[in-house]
Order: structure tokens, then sequence, then C-alpha cells
């Protein structure tokens, strides 16, 4: 027997050569179309900055220091807001690790996150407006007439909306570490509540706290929306609304230059202050496994539980309902047949889609460079591998009204500004949904590599068959996964587009800004529902794929 | 399908220098054509790293590795006439046993009715007929290794690697896969370098023993010298060791 080998196998083996190559073509292709749509938005900054430096400079004044003063304030309070209540109530949850609806609580505080904030900002109106659902009743509490919750309270509330239910699943997953032997043993002490809490629950909690009080300080320093639609006025305005303003509404360009600048410092402060804390920026999305505590907690004890889990979950629920009963009070025979209504439904769907593929044949890319530059020597690849790796997790310090803003300066004058906007809408939220798809995509990923890189090698089974037969089956779960995910968060999104939405592109977030601006409320309760079930069907489409594909 | 085992293809490891992400290690051996040679060392001394190297799966920093004269010390893994069996992860979880065979015959799974057949004897040889359709999850791990045996088989390449392919197996089973080696090996002529923790694997299969240390080739010969009363020091200090080390973990 000689040993030549099939024609078919040399051109194989030709390619073999060069796959490992390829894999890092394509996550420099990824990594250099990130830079330069970062770049790009600096370059026009700068060049702002340069034109116009008085003018930047002019930016530093009083007003100035009240914006950075009230965002840092608003969201001081936002977290002291969410994060002291849900010790509690993630203590209380787990003191009861059994009992009906239970499950229902922990998926429905799972839900904030997938709702888009313009949504909840309706939901809160729809509920605590001058006109909302509660407005009757609070105005007989108060004796006068309820004037609606709006300014630093209705940021507040929003806020609280959204992180309580986080900071308490994080919590509730730092008690869950807790081994059951340790409540066995607190049991057969018979410690009391107090003494459970300060010596076994406190200590598992204080490690999670730092985390999730930096990771809810981060999302309301760099909450847009949220502002925008409930701030109601410059007294309550933070950086980023005031980026918006001084572009859209004052044509002031030298301004944005400076607030931008300043968000942008300010975003890479707390990023940096949360590295040093060791705060893990992930947002877990897994419904905690809770084990059997052997507690028995007093009547005392479990009405105040009792009492706090109640609590809330009326302040979760109640915007949620708020926006189901307001949306349905639409008149959605008209709603849908209103042409601007489906021009925005078409847009926002497509743009998403477009957005979703892009951000997961970029996160895909920089998965495949950091395998392939961790089989390689030398330094090169080393430095190549964290940046695919880690390094793509730091374009979350760069907010999308940022990016925004920068292009938008640089691209003023070629009167194109608002013709890119699907472009800006599609690039920009692939790059910020990217962190997240790249959670959902690496770790199935790294497997079948780990798996299979060595099979394949030997079998010769290369480039597109490798693709065909052996990747695709293994990551098609969790391709579909990032896919779901990014289209929900790029339909939801009104940072961008409010920069550079026109009559001519609008989405279904611009355009429900649009009604609530012309007091049209039905019009925004109805598109609000159909854009919170479109985004719910999404993440739960997403859920399903990633448990199918863990199994 | 025979041939001459003094034509056949031995692998010659000449002056071969390897060290990334390990001490250094140097080897300079050959593993006679046609015959079956047992990889023995204690854990770090270098077996799987000698296996990857003939593999293709690592690089060496200098040395060559020639099998059948013929230099492969550049080639990519798919091009060396070498089939390699891993202790796991020998199959792809989502497809069935033909198609793993299969794609011993052609990467893109694009199957003749020529191939066909000589996958349904490669699989009748290893016991496996009628279970072409199951998937590696319906299997015993003992018929997974079996199904890997098969691939080797339509491959037909001429020397096969060994690393600890039956490690995880039960007694019995262990010895009926050693057994089915050894018929295959003959039929074929094939040179087989075959890792174990097991020196009575070795008794039972095996010619040769290449003993390893620190990255180093300390011993080889005959498995008759090594197991007599004049074999090599470092061996019978391993094969000891194990012995003590077992009894003590049965106490």
């Amino acid at each position: 027997m000689s040993l030549d080998t099939q024609p078919t196998a040399k051109a194989d083996g030709f390619l073999a050569v060069t796959v490992s190559d390829r894999r890092l073509l394509a996550g420099a292709i990824a990594l250099f179309g990130i830079a330069a749509l970062i770049g790009g938005a600096f370059l026009g900054l700068l060049l702002e900055g340069i034109r116009d430096f008085g003018g930047a400079l002019a930016a530093f004044d009083s007003y100035l220091v009240r914006i950075v003063w009230f965002t840092l304030w608003q969201a001081v309070l936002s977290t002291v807001l969410s994060v002291i209540p849900a010790i509690v109530v993630a203590r209380a949850l787990s003191r009861h690790p059994v009992f009906r609806g239970r499950a229902f609580i922990l998926r429905l505080f799972a839900l904030p996150l997938a709702l888009p904030a313009i949504v909840a900002a309706l939901g809160i109106l729809a509920l605590l407006g001058r006109a909302g659902l509660l407005a009757a009743p609070l105005s007989a509490l108060s004796g006068g007439i309820w004037p609606g919750i709006y300014g630093l309270s209705g940021i507040l509330v929003a806020h609280v909306f959204f992180n309580l239910p986080l900071a308490t699943r994080l919590l509730l997953g730092s008690l869950d570490t807790v081994p059951s032997d340790q409540w066995r043993l607190a049991s057969q002490l018979g410690m009391t509540p107090l003494s459970t809490f300060r010596l076994i629950e406190w200590p598992a909690m204080r490690n999670a706290l730092p985390g999730a009080a930096g990771l809810v300080f981060m999302l309301c320093v760099t909450s847009f929306t949220i502002v925008l639609t409930l701030g109601g006025g410059p007294a309550a305005t933070t950086l980023e609304v005031a980026i918006y303003q001084a572009l859209r509404f004052d044509f002031d360009p030298a301004r944005a230059v400076t607030f931008t600048v300043l968000q942008m410092a300010l975003t890479v402060l707390v990023m940096l202050v949360l590295a040093r804390l060791g705060a893990d920026t992930a947002v877990d999305a897994n419904l905690p496994v809770t084990r059997r505590k052997f507690i028995a907690p007093g009547y005392a004890e479990r009405s105040l539980n009792a009492v706090f889990i109640v609590l809330a979950l009326a302040f979760v629920a109640g915007p949620i309902a708020a926006t189901v009963v307001a949306g349905l009070s639409a008149d959605f025979a008209r709603l849908l047949t209103e042409p601007a209504v489906r021009q925005a439904t078409t847009t926002s769907i497509v743009l998403a889609v477009l957005s979703a593929l892009l951000s997961v044949m970029v996160a895909l890319s920089l998965a495949a460079a950091r395998r392939a530059s961790a089989a390689k020597r030398g330094k090169p690849a080393r430095f190549f591998e964290a940046v695919a790796g880690t390094g793509a997790g730091f374009v979350l310090v760069v907010p999308p009204i940022v990016i925004g803003a920068g292009w938008f300066i640089l691209l003023r004058h070629t009167g194109a500004v608002f013709s890119v906007a699907p472009a800006m809408v599609v690039f920009v939220n692939a790059v910020m949904a990217m962190p997240f798809v790249i959670r959902a995509i690496r770790p199935a990923y790294d497997a079948a590599a780990e798996r299979n890189d060595r099979l394949c090698a030997q079998l010769g089974i290369l480039g597109w068959n490798r693709m065909r037969l052996i990747d695709w089956p293994a990551l098609r779960g969790p391709i579909a996964t990032g896919l779901a995910f990014a289209m929900a968060l790029s339909l939801g999104d009104l940072g961008v587009i409010a920069l550079f939405g026109s009559d001519a592109v609008q989405t279904l977030p611009y355009l429900l800004l649009a009604r609530m601006g012309s007091y049209r409320t039905d019009d925004a309760a109805g598109l609000a529902l159909l854009l919170g079930l479109l985004c719910l069907a999404l993440i739960f489409l997403a859920d399903r794929f990633g448990t199918k594909g863990a199994s | 399908m025979t041939i001459d085992p003094q034509a056949g293809t031995d692998v010659r490891l000449d002056d071969l220098h390897f060290s990334y992400g390990s001490s250094p290690m140097r080897f300079d051996v050959v593993f006679p054509a046609g015959t079956i040679s047992a990889v023995m060392g204690a854990s770090g001394s270098g077996k799987s790293t000698l296996l990857n190297l003939v593999a293709g799966f690592e690089t060496p920093d200098s040395g060559r590795i020639l099998i059948g004269n013929e230099d492969v010390t550049g080639l990519p893994p798919a091009l060396r006439p070498v089939s390699m069996m891993f202790q796991e992860n020998n199959l792809f979880a989502h497809l069935d046993v033909e198609k793993n065979v299969g794609l011993g015959c052609s990467p893109s799974l694009s199957l003749t009715d020529a191939d066909s057949a000589v996958i349904a004897a490669a699989l009748s040889r290893t016991g496996l007929t009628g279970k072409e359709r199951r998937l590696p999850r319906e299997l015993s791990g003992g018929e997974r290794q079996r199904v890997a045996l098969a691939r080797v088989l339509v491959r037909n390449r001429p020397v096969l690697l060994l690393d600890e392919p039956f490690g995880s197996l039960g007694p019995a089973l262990r010895l009926d896969m050693l057994d089915l080696l050894r018929e295959v090996q003959a039929e074929r002529s094939l040179t087989v370098l075959f890792v174990t923790h097991q020196p009575e694997d070795a008794q039972r299969v095996a010619e040769h023993i290449v003993f390893l240390a620190e990255g180093a080739v300390v011993a080889a010969d005959r498995t008759e010298t090594f197991f007599g009363e004049g074999g090599p020091a470092e061996f019978r200090h391993y094969i000891g060791d194990e012995i003590t080390n077992f009894a003590r973990k049965r106490t």
C-alpha cells in the first residue's frame, strides 16, 4: 500500500493552511468595522471641537454643571431606591423557596429587561400620569388635582421599575449560592431570623452588592429614553438628553461636542470603578434554582415578607398592566390601517432584522478569530485574542447617543444626514447588541470547537463542509437566540433614531414619541402595546432557542 | 490487503524538539512498521504530545517526523498517512453512525455507491451492522469506539494512533476491543502507536514498548524484555508505583 492521498484531500489540505487565517481575517474585518463606526463618531466630534473651540468651551456654564449634577444625582437616587428594597425583597423570596406563584413572580421580574424603555415610560404615564388610571384616587388622596408624574419623581419611578427586579434577581442569585449545609446548620443551631441575616444572608448578598449597584448606576447614568419622555423640561435633564436637544433643537454642535465628551468621560469613569469593584456586568436571564433551605419563618416574619413581595409585585406589574389596559383602548382598526403606522412597522422590522444579522455576523467573526488566535503562539496573537475577546465588551462604554451625535455632526453639512438614518440605526444597534450576542454564541462556539477541531483537522473537514456538516447544527440554537435578542434590542431603541429620524424615516419608537408629543395618547398607548408585544415575543423565542440549545 | 512489514511504514521521530506550553521535550525514536508499540509513562511525561506531533496537531520547534521515509513534518493533519482515535469525542454527536464513518470516505459526505459498500463492510467488521442510523448518544461507550475504529478502516491509512481510547471502558469490554484491535492491525499490517496506562494492555497486544519520562524516551524495547528480569529500572519503578497506588486506593 502506498501513501498516496487523493487529489481532493490535497486541495482540502491547502485550505487547512489558510482556514485559520480566514477566521482571523473575518475577526479583523469585524474589529475594523467597529473601529470605523466609533472612530468616525470621534472624528466628527474632534473636527467640530477644533473648528469651534470657543463654542465648545462656552458650553462650560452653570447649565452644564446643573446637568452633570442632575445626571449623577438621579442615578444615585435611582440606585439607592432600587437596590435597598431589592435586598429586602430578595431575602423575602429566598426565605420562602416554595409558594404558589413564586416562579411567576420571578418570570415577571425578568420582563422589564425585555421591555423597550419607551413602552415602560408610557405604562408609567398610563398609571400615574395626569390622566392616568390612578389619577382620580391620587387626586382625592392629595386633596387637589393630581399633577401627573413628571420630572425627577417620574424618572425615579421608571428607573426603579426597571432596576428593582434586576437587582432582586441578582441578589437572589447570590443567596442561592449559599450551600444548603449552611441553612441546615443555621436551623440546627436555632438561629433567629436576625442572626441568620447577619451571619449568612448578608455576607452572601454583600459580595453581589457592588456589582448589582454598579450595574444599576451605569444603566441610570446612560438612560436616555426615560429622561426624554418623563423628565419633562430643562430642570430634569441628563447629559444624554442634552446632547439630543443641542443637536435637534438648538442646532449647537459645539455644545453637543462638550456634552458628548463629558458623557464619555463619565461612562468610562463608572466602568473603571465597576472593574475595580470586580463587578460582573453580565445580566444573567436564567431562573435561579432554589434548593430546600430547612427554615420555617415565624408568623410575623411571614406576614412581613408577604407585604414586601406584594409591594414589589405591584410596583412591577402596575405599569405593565396599565400598558395593556391603555393599549387596548386604542382604535386598532384605524391604527393598523394607517399608512404611517404600517410604514413605521415595516421600517422597524426591516432595520431590526438587518441589524440583528449584522450583529450575529460580527459576533461569530470575533468568536472564531479569538479561537483561532488562541491556538497560535506569540504576542500579536495574544493581543488579538484579547481584543476579540474581552475587548469587544468595551463598546458598552460608548453610549449609542454618543456615536450617533458624532456622526450627526460629521455629516450635517453633507445634506445626507437624514438619509443615512437607516444605516446608522442598523450599524449602531448591531454594535450595541454585539456583546450580548457574543455572550449567547461564544460558549457554544468554543465548546463545539473544543470537541471538533482535532477531529475535523484529522478528517480534512474544512471550510464550507465544516460549516454545513459540523458547525451549523451545533450553533443554530445560539445563533437564533442572538438574532432574536438583537432584534428585540434594535426594535425598542430610541437613541439613534431620535437623532436621525425624520418624517421620511420613522421607526415604531420614533412614531410613538411623535404621537406622545402631539398628545395623541390613545395612539401612543396602542403603539406601545404593539411594540411591547413584539419585543416580548422575540425575547420569549430567544429564551426558547437558548434552553433548547442547552439540552 | 496485506503488505510486507519490511516494506511497510515505520514512524520515525528524528531529533524532534517541542516546548510550547510545557517543559521542553525531545523525542528520537523509531516505531517499527506493521507492529503495535505501546507508549507508556507517567502523566505529563509527553505521551499525548508525542501522538499529537505525529498526527500534526502540534508543530515541533525543530527535527523531522518521517513516516515510511516520507518527511511529513510540514503536512497538515488530514494529509498525513495517519488516523487517530481519542479517549472521547471521536464522533460528531449530531450525525448518525453511518455518516460518522462516511466522513472517513469524504469530508463533504458526498458518498458514492462504492463508498457505501466500503462503509457497510467496515461496520460489519466492527460488529455494528444494524446500527447505521443510531446517534452516538444511543450507543454504549464500547460501541462508540467501534464506530471510530470503523472509520479508521474506511480511511485506510497505514498508521494508527491510539490515545487511551479504551481508558473509560469496563474490563470485559476493554479486552474485547483490544482483541478486535489486534485482529484489525494484523489484517491491515497497521503500524500502531498505542498510549496506555495499563501494563496488562501492553502485555496483551504490544510487541514493543516505548517508555517516556519528562519529555524524552528513556527506554524502547520488545515487550518481553520490559516485563522480564532485565527490564528497565524506570519502567519497573513505574508499574510498581501503579500497583502500590492501586492497593492503597482499595484499602
